[in-house]
Protein backbone atom coordinates (compact mmCIF):
# COMPACT_ATOMS: atom_id res chain seq x y z
CA UNK A 1 0.00 0.00 0.00
CA UNK A 2 1.23 4.01 -0.88
CA UNK A 3 0.11 5.99 1.87
CA UNK A 4 0.60 9.93 1.29
CA UNK A 5 0.06 12.05 4.12
CA UNK A 6 -0.34 16.32 4.04
CA UNK A 7 1.65 15.92 0.85
CA UNK A 8 2.78 19.51 -0.12
CA UNK A 9 5.69 20.42 -2.65
CA UNK A 10 6.27 24.05 -3.23
CA UNK A 11 9.38 25.03 -5.78
CA UNK A 12 11.90 27.88 -5.46
CA UNK A 13 10.25 29.13 -2.30
CA UNK A 14 10.66 32.26 -0.71
CA UNK A 15 11.69 33.35 -4.71
CA UNK A 16 9.79 35.58 -6.88
CA UNK A 17 9.19 32.40 -9.33
CA UNK A 18 7.57 30.30 -6.11
CA UNK A 19 5.43 27.55 -7.60
CA UNK A 20 3.15 25.74 -4.89
CA UNK A 21 2.80 22.38 -6.65
CA UNK A 22 1.14 20.02 -4.32
CA UNK A 23 -1.15 21.62 -1.71
CA UNK A 24 -1.16 19.01 1.07
CA UNK A 25 -2.61 15.86 -0.89
CA UNK A 26 -3.83 12.95 1.44
CA UNK A 27 -4.17 9.85 -0.70
CA UNK A 28 -4.37 6.35 0.05
CA UNK A 29 -3.62 3.50 -2.96
CA UNK A 30 -4.48 -0.17 -2.15
CA UNK A 31 -2.12 -2.74 -3.13
CA UNK A 32 -3.57 -3.98 -6.33
CA UNK A 33 -4.73 -0.74 -7.25
CA UNK A 34 -4.26 0.71 -10.63
CA UNK A 35 -4.73 4.70 -10.28
CA UNK A 36 -5.31 6.43 -13.08
CA UNK A 37 -4.41 10.63 -12.49
CA UNK A 38 -5.28 13.15 -15.06
CA UNK A 39 -5.48 16.73 -15.09
CA UNK A 40 -4.73 19.84 -16.80
CA UNK A 41 -0.94 21.00 -17.79
CA UNK A 42 0.68 22.03 -14.29
CA UNK A 43 -2.04 20.93 -11.92
CA UNK A 44 0.56 18.55 -9.97
CA UNK A 45 0.31 15.28 -10.78
CA UNK A 46 3.85 14.60 -12.33
CA UNK A 47 5.64 15.98 -9.40
CA UNK A 48 2.70 14.04 -7.39
CA UNK A 49 4.33 11.28 -9.27
CA UNK A 50 8.14 11.84 -8.73
CA UNK A 51 7.60 12.01 -5.01
CA UNK A 52 6.23 8.36 -4.89
CA UNK A 53 9.13 7.59 -6.97
CA UNK A 54 11.84 9.62 -4.82
CA UNK A 55 12.94 11.83 -7.78
CA UNK A 56 11.70 14.96 -5.68
CA UNK A 57 11.33 14.90 -1.68
CA UNK A 58 7.97 17.03 -0.63
CA UNK A 59 8.43 20.01 1.09
CA UNK A 60 6.76 18.42 3.89
CA UNK A 61 4.33 15.58 4.63
CA UNK A 62 5.12 11.82 4.78
CA UNK A 63 5.13 8.89 2.50
CA UNK A 64 5.19 5.49 2.76
CA UNK A 65 5.21 1.89 1.33
CA UNK A 66 3.86 -1.01 2.50
CA UNK A 67 4.22 1.10 6.15
CA UNK A 68 7.62 1.61 5.71
CA UNK A 69 8.25 5.68 5.71
CA UNK A 70 10.17 5.83 3.01
CA UNK A 71 9.88 10.14 2.54
CA UNK A 72 13.66 10.20 2.97
CA UNK A 73 14.88 7.57 0.61
CA UNK A 74 15.98 8.78 -3.07
CA UNK A 75 14.91 7.26 -6.34
CA UNK A 76 17.79 4.38 -6.15
CA UNK A 77 16.86 3.37 -2.74
CA UNK A 78 13.06 2.89 -3.43
CA UNK A 79 13.68 0.90 -6.67
CA UNK A 80 13.63 -1.87 -3.94
CA UNK A 81 9.55 -1.53 -4.43
CA UNK A 82 9.04 0.42 -7.44
CA UNK A 83 9.81 0.09 -10.95
CA UNK A 84 9.26 3.42 -13.53
CA UNK A 85 7.96 3.88 -16.80
CA UNK A 86 9.09 7.56 -18.22
CA UNK A 87 7.14 9.96 -20.63
CA UNK A 88 10.54 9.93 -22.89
CA UNK A 89 11.26 6.25 -24.03
CA UNK A 90 14.94 7.52 -23.87
CA UNK A 91 15.01 8.05 -20.27
CA UNK A 92 13.78 4.57 -19.22
CA UNK A 93 16.83 2.58 -21.32
CA UNK A 94 19.93 3.01 -22.24
CA UNK A 95 20.82 3.51 -25.99
CA UNK A 96 24.06 2.76 -25.82
CA UNK A 97 23.80 -0.76 -23.92
CA UNK A 98 22.33 -3.45 -25.98
CA UNK A 99 18.73 -4.68 -24.96
CA UNK A 100 20.43 -7.78 -23.43
CA UNK A 101 22.61 -5.14 -21.18
CA UNK A 102 19.53 -3.24 -20.23
CA UNK A 103 17.74 -6.59 -19.07
CA UNK A 104 20.42 -7.68 -16.80
CA UNK A 105 20.24 -3.85 -15.06
CA UNK A 106 16.23 -4.45 -14.83
CA UNK A 107 17.30 -8.11 -13.88
CA UNK A 108 19.05 -6.76 -10.88
CA UNK A 109 17.22 -3.77 -9.65
CA UNK A 110 17.11 -4.72 -6.19
CA UNK A 111 20.16 -6.39 -5.95
CA UNK A 112 23.44 -5.48 -5.59
CA UNK A 113 25.43 -4.94 -9.31
CA UNK A 114 28.59 -6.79 -8.64
CA UNK A 115 31.80 -7.70 -10.27
CA UNK A 116 30.45 -11.25 -11.65
CA UNK A 117 29.18 -11.51 -15.30
CA UNK A 118 25.59 -11.93 -15.78
CA UNK A 119 24.94 -11.92 -19.23
CA UNK A 120 25.01 -15.35 -20.48
CA UNK A 121 23.48 -17.96 -22.68
CA UNK A 122 20.71 -19.01 -20.00
CA UNK A 123 19.82 -15.51 -18.93
CA UNK A 124 19.79 -14.27 -22.83
CA UNK A 125 17.54 -17.42 -23.08
CA UNK A 126 15.07 -16.31 -20.42
CA UNK A 127 15.38 -12.64 -22.44
CA UNK A 128 14.72 -14.25 -25.81
CA UNK A 129 11.67 -15.91 -24.15
CA UNK A 130 9.86 -12.92 -22.24
CA UNK A 131 10.86 -10.77 -25.17
CA UNK A 132 8.30 -12.94 -27.36
CA UNK A 133 5.62 -12.65 -25.15
CA UNK A 134 5.31 -9.52 -26.75
CA UNK A 135 4.73 -10.21 -30.30
CA UNK A 136 6.80 -7.55 -31.53
CA UNK A 137 9.81 -10.07 -33.48
CA UNK A 138 12.16 -8.26 -30.53
CA UNK A 139 13.89 -12.04 -29.10
CA UNK A 140 16.18 -12.49 -31.92
CA UNK A 141 17.27 -8.89 -31.56
CA UNK A 142 18.68 -8.54 -28.08
CA UNK A 143 22.53 -7.64 -29.15
CA UNK A 144 21.21 -5.27 -31.00
CA UNK A 145 21.91 -1.37 -29.00
CA UNK A 146 18.69 -0.21 -27.37
CA UNK A 147 19.19 3.31 -29.58
CA UNK A 148 18.01 1.60 -32.42
CA UNK A 149 14.58 0.57 -31.71
CA UNK A 150 11.72 3.01 -31.78
CA UNK A 151 9.81 4.65 -29.08
CA UNK A 152 7.27 2.29 -29.06
CA UNK A 153 9.28 -0.99 -29.63
CA UNK A 154 11.13 1.04 -26.30
CA UNK A 155 8.34 1.09 -23.84
CA UNK A 156 7.24 -1.98 -24.36
CA UNK A 157 10.69 -3.12 -23.25
CA UNK A 158 10.67 -1.06 -20.58
CA UNK A 159 7.35 -2.43 -19.06
CA UNK A 160 9.07 -5.48 -19.49
CA UNK A 161 12.28 -4.37 -17.66
CA UNK A 162 9.95 -3.30 -14.64
CA UNK A 163 9.10 -7.32 -13.69
CA UNK A 164 12.39 -8.73 -14.29
CA UNK A 165 12.92 -8.27 -10.92
CA UNK A 166 10.70 -8.11 -7.98
CA UNK A 167 8.33 -5.39 -8.32
CA UNK A 168 5.56 -4.26 -6.35
CA UNK A 169 4.77 -0.71 -7.50
CA UNK A 170 5.04 0.22 -11.08
CA UNK A 171 4.83 4.17 -11.68
CA UNK A 172 3.55 5.02 -15.54
CA UNK A 173 4.57 8.62 -16.14
CA UNK A 174 2.35 9.40 -19.72
CA UNK A 175 4.24 6.40 -20.88
CA UNK A 176 2.32 6.53 -24.52
CA UNK A 177 2.88 10.79 -24.87
CA UNK A 178 5.64 10.20 -27.50
CA UNK A 179 3.97 7.19 -29.60
CA UNK A 180 2.08 7.04 -32.48
CA UNK A 181 -1.52 5.13 -31.96
CA UNK A 182 -0.83 1.56 -33.03
CA UNK A 183 2.23 1.71 -30.74
CA UNK A 184 0.50 3.58 -27.74
CA UNK A 185 -1.81 0.49 -27.65
CA UNK A 186 0.45 -2.11 -27.56
CA UNK A 187 2.27 -0.18 -24.60
CA UNK A 188 -1.32 0.31 -22.71
CA UNK A 189 -2.31 -3.30 -23.70
CA UNK A 190 0.84 -4.52 -22.02
CA UNK A 191 0.88 -2.38 -18.68
CA UNK A 192 -2.69 -3.46 -18.18
CA UNK A 193 -1.98 -7.68 -18.85
CA UNK A 194 1.29 -6.97 -16.76
CA UNK A 195 -0.38 -5.07 -13.60
CA UNK A 196 -2.99 -8.23 -13.32
CA UNK A 197 -0.51 -10.72 -13.96
CA UNK A 198 1.68 -9.81 -11.33
CA UNK A 199 -0.69 -8.44 -9.19
CA UNK A 200 1.13 -4.51 -9.10
CA UNK A 201 -0.29 -1.19 -7.62
CA UNK A 202 0.22 1.14 -10.43
CA UNK A 203 -0.44 4.77 -10.93
CA UNK A 204 -0.87 6.09 -14.68
CA UNK A 205 -0.99 9.59 -15.48
CA UNK A 206 -2.44 10.43 -19.20
CA UNK A 207 -3.52 13.34 -21.22
CA UNK A 208 -5.26 10.23 -23.05
CA UNK A 209 -8.78 10.32 -21.91
CA UNK A 210 -9.87 7.15 -23.67
CA UNK A 211 -7.28 5.57 -21.98
CA UNK A 212 -7.92 7.35 -18.32
CA UNK A 213 -11.60 5.96 -19.12
CA UNK A 214 -10.40 1.97 -20.26
CA UNK A 215 -7.66 1.48 -18.05
CA UNK A 216 -7.21 1.71 -14.01
CA UNK A 217 -10.07 0.87 -11.00
CA UNK A 218 -9.55 4.51 -9.08
CA UNK A 219 -9.51 7.64 -11.41
CA UNK A 220 -8.56 10.89 -9.86
CA UNK A 221 -8.50 14.41 -11.10
CA UNK A 222 -5.85 17.18 -10.15
CA UNK A 223 -6.17 20.83 -10.56
CA UNK A 224 -3.47 23.24 -8.94
CA UNK A 225 -1.88 21.05 -6.33
CA UNK A 226 -5.37 19.34 -5.16
CA UNK A 227 -7.26 16.24 -5.67
CA UNK A 228 -10.51 17.28 -7.30
CA UNK A 229 -12.45 14.28 -7.93
CA UNK A 230 -11.23 10.71 -6.53
CA UNK A 231 -13.74 7.79 -8.01
CA UNK A 232 -13.10 4.39 -6.97
CA UNK A 233 -13.56 1.16 -8.64
CA UNK A 234 -17.05 0.89 -7.98
CA UNK A 235 -17.81 4.96 -9.04
CA UNK A 236 -15.24 4.28 -12.30
CA UNK A 237 -17.61 1.61 -13.44
CA UNK A 238 -20.47 3.82 -13.58
CA UNK A 239 -18.44 6.78 -15.25
CA UNK A 240 -18.73 7.33 -18.46
CA UNK A 241 -16.07 8.82 -21.34
CA UNK A 242 -18.05 11.74 -22.06
CA UNK A 243 -18.25 12.66 -17.87
CA UNK A 244 -14.43 12.40 -18.23
CA UNK A 245 -14.59 15.34 -20.92
CA UNK A 246 -16.69 17.47 -19.04
CA UNK A 247 -14.11 17.12 -15.96
CA UNK A 248 -12.20 19.41 -18.43
CA UNK A 249 -14.58 21.81 -19.57
CA UNK B 1 63.30 2.92 -37.53
CA UNK B 2 64.16 3.14 -33.57
CA UNK B 3 62.47 6.25 -33.90
CA UNK B 4 58.83 5.09 -34.52
CA UNK B 5 59.89 2.28 -32.10
CA UNK B 6 60.01 4.86 -29.62
CA UNK B 7 57.01 5.84 -30.97
CA UNK B 8 54.65 3.18 -30.72
CA UNK B 9 56.21 2.62 -27.19
CA UNK B 10 55.10 6.26 -26.38
CA UNK B 11 51.56 5.23 -27.82
CA UNK B 12 51.31 2.22 -25.51
CA UNK B 13 52.65 4.20 -22.33
CA UNK B 14 49.52 6.77 -23.26
CA UNK B 15 47.19 4.50 -24.27
CA UNK B 16 46.61 3.62 -20.37
CA UNK B 17 45.77 8.05 -20.54
CA UNK B 18 43.34 7.09 -23.76
CA UNK B 19 41.48 4.30 -21.63
CA UNK B 20 41.28 6.77 -18.62
CA UNK B 21 39.81 9.06 -20.92
CA UNK B 22 37.59 6.79 -22.57
CA UNK B 23 36.36 5.70 -19.64
CA UNK B 24 35.44 9.97 -18.05
CA UNK B 25 34.52 11.41 -21.20
CA UNK B 26 32.52 8.29 -23.34
CA UNK B 27 31.61 6.16 -20.40
CA UNK B 28 30.66 8.16 -17.81
CA UNK B 29 29.98 11.62 -20.21
CA UNK B 30 32.20 13.92 -17.91
CA UNK B 31 34.73 16.31 -19.40
CA UNK B 32 37.30 15.70 -16.88
CA UNK B 33 40.53 17.31 -17.20
CA UNK B 34 41.50 16.40 -13.17
CA UNK B 35 44.13 14.04 -16.15
CA UNK B 36 46.65 16.70 -16.85
CA UNK B 37 47.42 17.02 -12.46
CA UNK B 38 46.60 13.07 -12.23
CA UNK B 39 49.19 12.20 -14.84
CA UNK B 40 51.88 14.14 -13.04
CA UNK B 41 50.83 12.68 -9.97
CA UNK B 42 51.78 9.22 -11.14
CA UNK B 43 55.22 10.58 -12.66
CA UNK B 44 56.03 12.06 -9.39
CA UNK B 45 55.15 9.26 -7.11
CA UNK B 46 57.07 6.95 -8.99
CA UNK B 47 60.36 9.05 -9.15
CA UNK B 48 59.72 9.82 -5.40
CA UNK B 49 59.35 6.19 -4.15
CA UNK B 50 61.96 4.70 -7.12
CA UNK B 51 64.70 7.32 -5.68
CA UNK B 52 63.74 6.43 -2.00
CA UNK B 53 64.37 2.58 -3.29
CA UNK B 54 60.76 1.57 -2.61
CA UNK B 55 60.54 -1.77 -4.00
CA UNK B 56 58.47 -2.22 -7.65
CA UNK B 57 55.64 -3.87 -6.17
CA UNK B 58 54.58 -1.35 -3.82
CA UNK B 59 55.24 1.58 -6.52
CA UNK B 60 51.86 0.93 -8.84
CA UNK B 61 49.81 0.65 -6.13
CA UNK B 62 50.62 3.47 -4.95
CA UNK B 63 50.11 5.14 -8.07
CA UNK B 64 47.05 3.85 -8.99
CA UNK B 65 45.98 5.06 -5.35
CA UNK B 66 47.31 8.42 -6.03
CA UNK B 67 45.52 9.21 -8.74
CA UNK B 68 42.53 6.95 -7.74
CA UNK B 69 41.92 9.81 -4.83
CA UNK B 70 42.65 12.77 -7.33
CA UNK B 71 39.51 11.68 -9.59
CA UNK B 72 37.42 10.63 -6.43
CA UNK B 73 38.54 14.20 -5.03
CA UNK B 74 36.90 15.70 -8.92
CA UNK B 75 33.72 13.33 -8.41
CA UNK B 76 33.44 14.40 -4.79
CA UNK B 77 33.27 18.05 -5.99
CA UNK B 78 31.35 17.68 -8.65
CA UNK B 79 28.27 15.14 -7.48
CA UNK B 80 27.97 16.21 -3.77
CA UNK B 81 28.86 20.10 -3.82
CA UNK B 82 27.02 20.13 -7.48
CA UNK B 83 29.98 21.88 -9.52
CA UNK B 84 29.98 21.80 -12.82
CA UNK B 85 32.62 18.95 -14.15
CA UNK B 86 34.90 20.91 -16.09
CA UNK B 87 35.37 23.18 -13.47
CA UNK B 88 35.76 20.38 -10.66
CA UNK B 89 38.40 19.22 -12.56
CA UNK B 90 40.25 22.36 -13.22
CA UNK B 91 40.25 23.06 -9.19
CA UNK B 92 41.59 19.82 -8.29
CA UNK B 93 43.70 19.81 -11.46
CA UNK B 94 45.67 23.03 -10.58
CA UNK B 95 45.63 21.72 -6.41
CA UNK B 96 47.45 18.97 -7.34
CA UNK B 97 50.28 21.04 -9.27
CA UNK B 98 51.48 22.56 -5.67
CA UNK B 99 51.14 18.97 -4.11
CA UNK B 100 52.80 17.31 -7.15
CA UNK B 101 55.57 20.11 -6.61
CA UNK B 102 55.27 19.41 -3.03
CA UNK B 103 55.87 15.27 -3.30
CA UNK B 104 58.46 15.94 -5.41
CA UNK B 105 60.38 18.90 -3.35
CA UNK B 106 61.70 19.70 -6.77
CA UNK B 107 60.47 20.64 -10.24
CA UNK B 108 62.91 17.94 -11.86
CA UNK B 109 64.03 14.43 -10.90
CA UNK B 110 66.14 12.31 -12.89
CA UNK B 111 65.78 8.52 -12.03
CA UNK B 112 68.69 7.60 -14.58
CA UNK B 113 70.65 4.48 -13.26
CA UNK B 114 67.32 3.79 -10.73
CA UNK B 115 66.28 0.41 -11.05
CA UNK B 116 62.66 0.14 -12.92
CA UNK B 117 60.27 -1.79 -14.65
CA UNK B 118 62.25 -1.95 -17.79
CA UNK B 119 65.23 -2.83 -15.48
CA UNK B 120 62.76 -5.78 -13.90
CA UNK B 121 63.12 -7.88 -16.89
CA UNK B 122 65.28 -8.71 -19.79
CA UNK B 123 63.44 -10.46 -22.66
CA UNK B 124 65.36 -9.00 -25.35
CA UNK B 125 69.27 -7.66 -25.16
CA UNK B 126 68.21 -4.56 -27.28
CA UNK B 127 66.84 -1.65 -24.88
CA UNK B 128 64.15 -0.52 -26.95
CA UNK B 129 62.80 -4.18 -27.76
CA UNK B 130 62.75 -5.17 -23.84
CA UNK B 131 60.28 -1.96 -23.17
CA UNK B 132 58.43 -2.84 -25.46
CA UNK B 133 57.42 -6.21 -24.75
CA UNK B 134 57.14 -4.80 -20.93
CA UNK B 135 54.97 -1.91 -21.82
CA UNK B 136 53.03 -4.20 -24.08
CA UNK B 137 52.64 -7.03 -21.75
CA UNK B 138 51.35 -4.10 -19.20
CA UNK B 139 48.86 -2.48 -21.28
CA UNK B 140 47.26 -6.02 -22.42
CA UNK B 141 46.66 -6.46 -18.87
CA UNK B 142 44.75 -3.47 -18.62
CA UNK B 143 42.40 -4.07 -21.19
CA UNK B 144 41.74 -7.09 -20.31
CA UNK B 145 41.15 -6.06 -16.47
CA UNK B 146 38.48 -2.97 -17.63
CA UNK B 147 37.22 -5.28 -20.69
CA UNK B 148 36.56 -7.48 -17.94
CA UNK B 149 35.02 -5.04 -15.62
CA UNK B 150 32.59 -3.18 -18.57
CA UNK B 151 31.74 -6.77 -19.16
CA UNK B 152 30.22 -7.09 -15.38
CA UNK B 153 26.97 -6.13 -13.78
CA UNK B 154 28.75 -3.26 -12.20
CA UNK B 155 30.44 -2.42 -15.72
CA UNK B 156 26.92 -2.61 -17.42
CA UNK B 157 25.98 -0.22 -14.49
CA UNK B 158 28.79 2.23 -15.00
CA UNK B 159 28.14 2.09 -19.00
CA UNK B 160 24.60 3.17 -18.41
CA UNK B 161 25.24 6.16 -15.68
CA UNK B 162 27.07 7.72 -18.75
CA UNK B 163 23.89 6.81 -20.57
CA UNK B 164 20.64 7.25 -18.91
CA UNK B 165 20.94 8.71 -15.62
CA UNK B 166 17.29 8.51 -14.90
CA UNK B 167 16.88 5.03 -15.72
CA UNK B 168 19.89 3.65 -13.76
CA UNK B 169 19.03 5.48 -10.74
CA UNK B 170 15.56 4.13 -11.35
CA UNK B 171 17.36 0.57 -11.49
CA UNK B 172 18.84 1.14 -8.20
CA UNK B 173 22.14 2.34 -8.71
CA UNK B 174 23.25 5.31 -7.21
CA UNK B 175 24.72 7.78 -9.91
CA UNK B 176 27.00 10.24 -7.62
CA UNK B 177 28.61 6.92 -6.23
CA UNK B 178 28.99 5.52 -10.17
CA UNK B 179 29.90 8.76 -11.14
CA UNK B 180 32.77 9.37 -8.39
CA UNK B 181 34.00 5.90 -8.82
CA UNK B 182 34.02 6.06 -12.86
CA UNK B 183 36.59 9.12 -12.49
CA UNK B 184 38.72 7.50 -9.58
CA UNK B 185 39.41 4.48 -11.72
CA UNK B 186 40.02 7.18 -14.74
CA UNK B 187 42.44 9.13 -12.93
CA UNK B 188 44.11 5.83 -11.61
CA UNK B 189 44.26 4.76 -14.99
CA UNK B 190 46.15 8.31 -15.96
CA UNK B 191 48.42 8.24 -13.29
CA UNK B 192 49.63 5.01 -14.68
CA UNK B 193 50.71 6.55 -17.80
CA UNK B 194 52.29 9.20 -15.28
CA UNK B 195 54.44 5.92 -13.91
CA UNK B 196 55.14 4.29 -17.20
CA UNK B 197 56.09 7.69 -18.67
CA UNK B 198 58.25 8.56 -16.23
CA UNK B 199 60.17 5.34 -16.07
CA UNK B 200 61.17 4.97 -19.75
CA UNK B 201 62.22 8.73 -20.05
CA UNK B 202 63.86 8.17 -16.94
CA UNK B 203 62.96 11.79 -15.01
CA UNK B 204 59.59 13.25 -13.98
CA UNK B 205 59.01 16.68 -14.63
CA UNK B 206 56.85 19.17 -12.76
CA UNK B 207 54.88 20.33 -16.16
CA UNK B 208 55.23 17.01 -17.94
CA UNK B 209 51.56 16.97 -18.04
CA UNK B 210 50.71 20.46 -19.35
CA UNK B 211 48.43 19.67 -22.39
CA UNK B 212 48.79 16.28 -22.07
CA UNK B 213 44.37 16.06 -21.41
CA UNK B 214 44.85 16.32 -25.32
CA UNK B 215 46.61 13.62 -26.32
CA UNK B 216 43.75 11.23 -24.38
CA UNK B 217 41.61 13.23 -26.40
CA UNK B 218 43.50 12.44 -29.91
CA UNK B 219 43.56 9.15 -28.80
CA UNK B 220 39.69 8.61 -27.95
CA UNK B 221 38.82 10.72 -30.82
CA UNK B 222 40.36 8.75 -33.73
CA UNK B 223 39.13 5.27 -31.59
CA UNK B 224 35.62 7.00 -31.41
CA UNK B 225 35.66 7.85 -35.66
CA UNK B 226 36.72 4.25 -36.19
CA UNK B 227 34.02 2.55 -34.00
CA UNK B 228 31.55 5.01 -35.52
CA UNK B 229 32.95 4.14 -39.53
CA UNK B 230 32.44 0.51 -38.49
CA UNK B 231 29.94 0.74 -36.44
CA UNK B 232 31.44 -1.53 -33.52
CA UNK B 233 29.74 -2.45 -30.51
CA UNK B 234 31.83 -4.86 -28.93
CA UNK B 235 33.62 -3.70 -25.40
CA UNK B 236 36.70 -5.74 -26.53
CA UNK B 237 36.78 -4.06 -29.64
CA UNK B 238 36.73 -0.30 -28.29
CA UNK B 239 39.04 -0.79 -25.80
CA UNK B 240 41.06 -2.02 -28.67
CA UNK B 241 40.61 1.00 -30.91
CA UNK B 242 41.30 3.17 -28.18
CA UNK B 243 45.01 1.12 -27.49
CA UNK B 244 45.34 2.04 -31.43
CA UNK B 245 44.28 5.53 -31.25
CA UNK B 246 46.66 6.48 -28.43
CA UNK B 247 49.35 4.48 -30.94
CA UNK B 248 48.64 6.13 -34.19
CA UNK B 249 48.45 9.54 -32.39
CA UNK B 250 51.60 9.06 -31.33
CA UNK B 251 53.03 7.69 -35.24
CA UNK B 252 51.33 10.70 -36.48
CA UNK B 253 53.41 13.28 -34.10
CA UNK B 254 56.43 11.03 -34.59
CA UNK B 255 55.55 10.73 -38.72
CA UNK B 256 55.38 14.93 -38.56
CA UNK B 257 58.89 14.97 -36.87
CA UNK B 258 60.59 12.66 -39.14
CA UNK B 259 59.46 15.08 -42.29
CA UNK B 260 60.84 18.14 -40.79
CA UNK B 261 58.22 19.90 -39.37
CA UNK B 262 59.89 22.23 -36.66
CA UNK B 263 60.03 20.67 -33.14
CA UNK B 264 58.42 23.91 -31.31
CA UNK B 265 56.00 24.00 -33.58
CA UNK B 266 54.52 20.25 -32.26
CA UNK B 267 51.73 21.30 -29.93
CA UNK B 268 50.50 23.19 -32.75
CA UNK B 269 50.95 20.34 -34.93
CA UNK B 270 48.65 18.53 -32.09
CA UNK B 271 45.91 20.54 -31.60
CA UNK B 272 45.42 20.88 -35.54
CA UNK B 273 45.76 17.04 -35.61
CA UNK B 274 42.97 16.81 -33.33
CA UNK B 275 41.09 19.33 -34.57
CA UNK B 276 41.02 17.36 -38.04
CA UNK B 277 39.66 14.13 -36.54
CA UNK B 278 36.80 15.76 -34.69
CA UNK B 279 35.84 17.78 -37.66
CA UNK B 280 36.15 15.28 -40.50
CA UNK B 281 33.04 13.24 -39.77
CA UNK B 282 31.12 16.15 -39.37
CA UNK B 283 31.97 18.14 -42.69
CA UNK B 284 31.77 14.72 -44.25
CA UNK B 285 28.04 14.63 -42.58
CA UNK B 286 27.49 18.53 -43.84
CA UNK B 287 27.72 17.17 -46.90
CA UNK B 288 25.61 14.68 -46.85
CA UNK B 289 22.85 16.41 -45.95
Amino acid sequence: MIDLNAIHKTFNPGQPNQVNAVNGIDLKINTGEFLVIVGSNGSGKTTLLDMVAGSVFPTSGTIAIDDENVTKLHDYQRSKWIARVFQNPMSGTASNLSILDNFRLAAIRTRAKGLGIGVNEVFKNQVKEKISTLGLGLENKVDQQMGTLSGGQRQALTLLMSVMDSCKVLLLDEPTAALDPRSADVVMRTADELIKDYRLTAILITHNLKDAFTYGNRIILMGEGYIRKDLDTKNKQNLKQSDLFDWFS
Amino acid sequence: MDFYLTALLQGLCFSALALGIFISMKIFNIPDITTDGSYTLGGVVTAVMITHHQPAYIILPAVIVAGGLAGALTGIIHTKLKINALLAGILVMTALYSVNLSIMGTSNLPLNSLPSLFSLLHISSDANHNAFFIVATFVLVIVVLIGYLLKTDFGIAMRATGNSESMIRALGVNTDRMKITGLALANALTAVSGYLISQYQGFTDISMGIGIVIIGLGSVIIAETLINWFKITSVWLSLGLVLAGAIIFQLVLALTLDIGVDANLLKLVTAAFVLIIVSLPRLKFGRTR
